[in-house]
């Protein structure tokens, strides 16, 4: 009695050992509503983590496996759609219902297969799993009318990891079969349990076959979904190593792709925080689930007064932690879901003591030796690896700042772009440090909260996308019109005429680089002709430096973002004067390169107009929302400028199409390095004498002009780009996104496909003003 | 950084708290975010669980601890007689022995009357080292003149109460009348002479945690050697949330000054599942040390029951009807 030590409470299994053996511990691939046997009788062990216990025997998936699965969604995807939002609702409603029922039985499953506590699993897993459904639920039954014009993307391969499977499952396949898609998932090799479960529930659920399958394997099974040619998009939750795999190997498909990767996520400490809270705080960001989250809050920042004091407070916490059977009810930490993953995070580690780290892990005797104790890493800076780097386990690297402004700068210095956690009391401070956070999501006061009305998911090398609320909903449709958009055709450039001079002074265009009009680096220039064939002036061929520097201009050129929407409407509607001004002289000049009709040209000029006073006009009324999760406080989810976007314009309607891409982003605050057509360059060149009489801020818009595959390579290639657009070839398209898989740009290509540019719904509008901003949600409970 | 291993002190006997004097910054400096401390307190119940025989000793711990209440306008001698009975007795005695207790001294951690009623509890308890607490300072509002506050501290001690539960003026707190706050509470602590002086927040109505922590702060430097929730006559009486915050400025009082005070929820908590809750707080907090009756009291009147019948439920395997089980 003196002691009082906890002692053992652990949650009862039989129910979940029950049913492993009711399918004699061996699970095949759920596929067309039946279950398949391995066919080449492969089959792996899944483990329960705590104990290397085996548990079951999952059928490792087969190209024909996946073929099998592919068909199948594919042949139930139109009746699927055919529901209509509001028939599918229905189902959905079932799945939520149902998973409610069998929240406990799930639950145990998860952390036997993943050996999380069962605190985690119970409490916060299935809850936020059943919570999924409930919320697209609604979102079924809203369609029609919150996304007119919006059609499902079709077949859906999904891919989860390991550390949140169920909740991972629910996060891919809510929203798909809600906005009426069919789906095709592969859970991770170590958890597949809880969704073979899920498949059982599918059929309670009366969910017609083929809607959802689950083919059950590793990364090569995964493989083969990413790269089977019916699957009409991949949504991959897992590393960055992988993520950037798929990239690469889905550049040119067709195929849409959304990416949760990895993260290093910064825990930021101001010296007015509630630091007991905060402290707190950190054993829900980096001890939750063992530290195996990709939203981790793995980097402290805290600020220098307090650093000894808050680090001896986080000592005193790490030592109360309890490690022990992830089953127990009183535990806080379980295993470490795999012996590789603990070698991979003890390597790491040591890697970074060696470099000069301190550790100091709590005094609290380990339960075996697959587990890893609660460990806080110090004297380490920016440039250690252990900083750097994921280590996806339950390991605090922690530094100090003396500003807000270092704090941020700090914080940003990252490849990644997942999420952040603030801690101050001051609504002013935390309120400017939320929004100079480079990552998707930022918790006030808070941290690791998820929910289903609020999107999730990052930037940079943390992938882009989003899951959850309206943001994610759009992940797993595309507009009508793209169904029928067809192959660009091959436009020849004008050529020469013999005897044909050209009229008045010679006119050389130049680059338009950090507000300057800049001579090519390279030294050489192209001669452009009109359609008639007479030599209309020459253009500047850019290369590499011409974009490095245009690349420089734009990153110097960041006020534009922080600039009020107001100020930027003002900016777009000058430009829309002074175009306006010389409307003639344009339209001459494009029936002259294009050798359209004086009709056509003037419409072009026109519609350009229009359309820079449609997206001043939205300039400040593109406005994020807030959201609405169980919470006292707001989810702001902002619309926030993506970066520098480099772009290629449509070779076609060479005034329009560089209005129709310029302008929505710099409505929304992105600065562009723009490729102009190539055909027909001049006008862009004539524009920048436009760009110079209204006011538009140095390095905002920049211009290079030569060949567009080139210098857009060059830009898909550079790190500091954070986006590209493309508007030229199929060969083209591919190339960029390959290209961009490197830094895990956020793409937008045509795939040589011909939009419509003049056609109002296809040239302008939400769709263009969502591809120029990223979604940050910042969490902000409140109360005194 | 200087990382030191975070070194947990343990300690025999509590060193009575001397005061400190005023420090208002000190007072200012406390930042406490409600929806993290609501977080924390939430979640903790889930992630805590004893079971069995571990349960049993935390309940037997629990009873320990706990101020058997009765403060009522009816409150009689035969009524205090009763609760005092209970007090030396607080479990059957064959539940008691089926735990392996039978032969130890096991009471409450005190009992708790109106000041008219001491002279009855004393009577009742002779022979016994259970303390008597009393209730003081106009309680429950705390709306009397301060020389007549001070003259009742000084009549009950004089009576022979070993532990003074006064009322703060709520009004000093929610005017942010800090300095006059301490000087009350030195002052009380002056009159209390020897006898140990609880401080009771009435945190239902200081309304904001803020405000609980600023006034737990107070408190201390003033001298308490408890700082208490409630009176169990306010709307909201303790909170999870609440004893979160006092906990923790306990802690750091403790770290800055080395000076253990100890901590009473009160009102409100009535069931065995409540009072581990509570228990899992202050040992995830303050450590085992802070759990033993010398830091720990729980304010209660319908709690013993409760308990009670979940230790016969843990001795027998079956539950446990009220009449089978004696008043308090």
């Amino acid at each position: 009695m003196a002691s009082m030590a906890y002692g053992p409470a652990p949650e009862n299994r039989s129910a979940a050992d029950a049913w492993l053996a009711s399918h004699n511990n061996r699970f095949g691939h759920y596929i067309d509503g039946s279950w398949k046997a391995a066919k080449k009788g492969a089959y792996f062990e899944s483990l329960f983590p705590a104990t290397g216990e085996k548990l079951a025997d999952i059928a490792q998936g087969q190209p024909d496996d996946v073929d099998a699965a592919v068909k199948a969604a594919k042949k139930a995807q139109p009746n699927w759609a055919e529901l209509g939002g509001k028939g599918r609702a229905r189902y959905l409603y079932a799945l939520a219902r149902l998973v409610q029922k069998h929240s406990r039985i799930l639950a145990v499953l998860e952390t036997l297969d993943n050996g999380k506590p069962i605190r985690e699993s119970r409490d916060i897993d299935i809850p936020l799993v059943a919570r999924h459904f409930y919320h697209h639920t609604g979102w079924a039954q809203l369609m029609e009318d919150e996304f007119p014009d919006m059609v499902p993307v079709g077949v859906i391969g999904q891919i989860v990891p390991w550390n949140f499977p169920l909740l991972m499952l629910a996060w891919k396949i809510a929203p798909a079969l809600a906005a009426g898609n069919t789906v095709i998932l592969k859970p991770a090799e170590y958890t597949s349990l809880t969704a073979l479960k899920f498949c059982e529930i599918c059929e309670e659920a009366g969910i017609p076959a083929g809607v959802v399958n689950v083919v059950t394997g590793d990364g090569s099974t995964g493989a083969c979904l990413v790269q089977h040619p019916d699957v009409d998009k991949i949504a991959f939750t897992g590393s960055t190593e992988v993520g950037r795999q798929i990239r690469e190997e889905t550049a040119g498909s067709g195929k849409k792709l959304s990416l949760e990767l990895g993260g290093k996520s910064p825990f930021i400490v101001f010296d007015d925080a509630d630091l007991d809270s905060a402290v707190e705080g950190i054993v829900d960001a980096i001890w939750f689930n063992q530290g195996q989250v990709c939203c981790a809050g793995s980097r402290l920042l805290v600020q220098e007064g307090i650093a000894d004091r808050f680090i001896r407070k986080l000592q005193l916490r790490m030592t109360n932690l309890r490690l022990g059977n992830p089953l127990d009810k009183c535990i806080d930490m379980g295993p470490i879901v795999d012996p590789v993953q603990l070698k991979k995070i003890t390597a790491m580690v040591n890697e970074g003591v060696s470099d000069g780290a301190t550790l100091w892990q709590a005094p609290i005797e380990l339960p075996g030796d697959r587990f890893y104790p609660p460990s806080l890493l110090t004297d380490v800076s920016p440039a250690s690896k252990v900083v750097q780097e994921e280590i996806f386990g339950p390991v605090l690297c922690a530094m100090t700042f003396r500003t807000p402004a270092e704090a941020v700068e700090l914080a940003n210095n990252s490849a990644y772009g997942l999420a952040a956690s603030v801690w101050s009391e001051s609504i002013n401070l935390s309120l400017d440090i939320a929004p100079s956070l480079k990552v998707g999501v930022v918790w006030v006061n808070t941290t690791n909260q998820f929910d289903a009305a609020a999107g999730f998911g990052g930037c940079r090398e943390s992938g882009f996308g989003r899951e959850g609320g309206r943001e994610g909903m759009f992940e797993y449709m595309k507009p009508r019109y793209e169904t029928e958009m067809k192959p660009l055709a091959e436009l020849k450039p004008n050529i020469a005429k013999p005897n044909l001079l050209q009229q008045g002074l010679d006119r050389t265009a130049k680059m338009y680089i950090g507000g300057k009009q800049t001579r090519p680096d390279g030294g050489a220039s192209t001669a452009v002709y009109s359609s008639a064939g007479v030599l209309m002036g020459h253009v500047g061929e850019g290369n590499s430096k011409d974009i490095r520097n245009a690349v420089e201009a734009a990153y110097k050129a960041s006020g534009w973002g922080k600039s009020d929407p107001h100020n930027r409407a003002q900016i777009l509607y000058y430009i829309a004067e002074n175009l306006s001004a010389r409307a003639s002289e344009f339209g001459e000049r494009i029936k002259a390169l294009t050798g359209v009709s004086t009709a056509n040209a003037r419409r072009e000029v026109e519609i350009s107009i229009s359309r820079l006073f449609s997206y001043a006009a939205w300039a400040d009324k593109y406005d994020g929302q807030v959201h609405s999760p169980p919470l006292r406080g707001v989810v702001l989810a902002m619309n926030e400028p993506v970066g520098i976007i480099g772009m290629a314009c449509p070779e076609t309607l060479p005034l329009l199409g560089l209005v129709s891409l310029v302008a929505p982003a710099l409505a929304t605050g992105n600065r562009v390095v723009v490729v102009p057509s190539q055909t027909f360059p001049l006008i862009a060149t004539d524009f920048y004498q436009v760009l110079d009489t209204s006011d538009v801020p140095p390095g905002t818009i920049n211009m290079v002009t030569g060949d567009r595959d080139q210098l857009m390579d060059v830009l898909a290639s550079h790190d500091q780009v954070d986006s590209i657009w493309y508007f030229g070839s199929a060969q083209g398209s591919t190339r960029i996104e390959r290209l961009s898989a490197r830094t895990l740009k956020r793409t937008w290509v045509n795939q040589g496909l011909e939009r419509n540019f003049s056609a109002q719904q296809q040239g302008e509008g939400r769709e263009f003003l969502r591809f120029a901003t990223d979604v940050k949600n910042i969490w902000i409970p409140y109360g005194e | 950084m200087n990382v030191t291993r975070a070194d947990i002190k343990s300690f025999d006997t509590v060193a009575r708290n001397p005061g400190l004097d005023f420090d208002l910054d000190w007072v200012y400096s406390v930042a406490v975010n409600r929806s993290a401390v609501e977080r924390r307190a939430k979640t903790l119940p889930g992630r805590r669980s004893v079971k069995k025989q571990w349960q049993a000793a935390w309940l037997l711990k629990a009873v320990r601890c706990i101020d058997l209440t009765t403060l009522s306008g009816d409150d009689t001698p035969g009524r205090v007689k009763r609760l005092c009975a209970k007090a030396r007795s607080p479990v059957r005695a064959d539940i008691l022995s089926a735990l392996g207790l039978a032969d130890a001294s096991f009471h409450t951690g005190a009992v708790c009357v109106y000041h008219n009623m001491i002279a009855t509890a004393q009577e009742a308890l002779a022979g016994t080292d259970i303390p008597i607490a009393t209730v003081s300072t106009g309680f429950p509002a705390g709306q009397t003149p301060f020389e007549l506050k001070i003259m009742e501290i000084e009549r009950s001690v004089t009576a022979g109460a070993h532990e003074i539960d006064i009322v703060i003026s709520r009004e000093l707190a929610l005017t942010g009348n800090w300095s006059a706050l301490y000087e009350e509470v030195k002052a009380y602590r002056k009159a209390c002479g020897n006898a140990h002086l609880k401080t009771i927040l009435a945190t239902g109505e200081l309304m904001t945690l803020r405000n609980v922590a600023r006034a737990s702060i107070v408190c201390m430097m003033a001298g308490a050697d408890f700082i208490k929730t409630s009176t169990g006559k306010e709307p909201v009486n303790a909170t999870l949330p609440v004893a979160l915050v006092m906990t923790r400025m306990i802690r750091e009082y403790w770290d800055r000054t080395g000076y253990a005070i100890g901590f009473k929820p009160a009102g409100g908590i009535s069931s065995a599942r409540d009072v581990l809750q509570y228990q899992f707080l202050i040992r995830e907090e303050l450590g085992p040390r802070w759990l033993e009756p010398d830091l720990f009291r729980v304010g209660a009147s319908s709690l013993l029951s409760d308990i009670e019948r979940q230790l016969e439920h843990n001795v027998s395997g079956s539950y446990a009807a009220y009449h089978r089980l004696a008043m308090g």
